[in-house]
């Protein structure tokens, strides 16, 4: 899902930039009060963190032929509601862009949109939904998780059909072939985020329930979900 | 809140997907197998937009294909480092031997 460096007009990457930018400040700014305010959480945010450097790097190879990498957005969301992520995707980003010259300065609005703020809300109103539908809790974070990465790849396939459209058939034939490369590639890697992000959100239950009471986590799990846990 | 079962089905799952690109990829004669998707979308790039120059240049790219798989793989253990810390850590203080 990285627009390469230089890859969007200069146009369309400031205009994502624009877009991105409130939720990075947004973000910071609540980022900063759950840690002062719950100190005892940086540990776990640390983790979620992690877990996106670790997905995010992982090159996995698709039915399609191509390789591609989910984004670990989704466990960050689920333990810290949607606010947290875009700062810490976007740290990403800026990481692989300076040192891996994989995605840019000029496209990191555009790929903090796609990664760290369309993908963690997508899992959030699914992890909400869900929990309205009267979803087990694993069900949620899977279709949490695997929805989100999928929604990432779904965005970046726009954001360069606006950007590049087909001569022919305009916008809409544009996304459907930067959608064969981008999102039909990504939906065996969605399933494998889902399944990832499942065993370490038990690991995080089983382990550290004292924690996930203080985030927003815990409203969305009903108190007989927790005593199941094993 | 995972049931062994659950985790071993879940566990094959998974296993099957990564291996099963390798069965049933699309053989394109010549082509290269298994390229990078941002790769790809660059090479359409040019297709739809004969040429689009790259207006920016990365402002730094790894000198070699191995040395840009040694900082990728230095991400990802850094990461799984992390991980495992806090896990190990809170297994500890849960004084869960299982």
């Amino acid at each position: 899902m990285h627009i390469m460096e230089g890859y969007l007009p200069a146009k369309h990457a400031l205009a994502w930039t624009a877009a991105s930018a409130p939720f990075i400040v947004y973000g910071t700014a609540r980022l900063a009060r759950v840690l002062k305010e719950k100190p005892e959480t940086k540990m776990l945010l640390g983790v979620s963190s992690a877990f996106t450097f670790v997905l995010s790097a992982l090159k996995l190879p698709s039915v399609t032929g191509s390789c591609s990498h989910p984004t670990g957005t989704g466990l960050g969301t689920i333990l810290f509601g949607p606010w947290v992520m875009p700062v810490i995707g976007c740290i990403v980003l800026l990481f692989q862009a300076l040192l891996l010259a994989h995605g840019g300065i000029t496209t990191l609005g555009a790929n903090t949109f796609s990664m760290a703020i369309v993908g963690p809300f997508v899992a959030w109103w699914i992890m909400l939904g869900g929990k309205k539908l009267g979803m087990p809790l694993p069900v949620r974070v899977f279709l949490a998780a695997s929805l989100g990465d999928l929604a990432t790849y779904v965005t970046t396939s726009l954001q360069l059909a606006i950007a590049f459209p087909d001569p022919v058939g305009g916008i809409a034939a544009s996304f459907a072939k930067f959608s064969t490369i981008f999102a039909f590639t990504q939906v065996p890697l969605a399933v494998i985020e889902g399944i990832v992000t499942v065993f370490v959100f038990n690991l995080i239950l089983t382990y550290n329930y004292q924690d996930l009471s203080e985030l927003q986590v815990i409203s969305l799990v009903r108190p007989k979900e927790v005593d199941d846990k094993c | 809140m995972l049931k062994t079962s659950h985790k071993w089905v879940l566990g094959v799952v998974l296993l099957l997907i990564l291996i099963l690109p390798f069965l049933m990829a699309p053989h394109k004669g010549d082509a290269e197998l298994f390229t990078g998707a941002d790769s790809q979308a660059e090479g359409l790039i040019g297709e739809i937009t004969p040429g689009y120059k790259p207006w920016f240049n990365p402002v730094f790219e790894p000198p070699s294909g191995e040395i840009e798989s040694l900082l990728f793989s230095l991400q990802a253990a850094l990461g799984a480092g992390v991980i495992g810390y806090y896990v190990g850590y809170n297994r500890r203080k849960s004084g869960d031997e299982a």
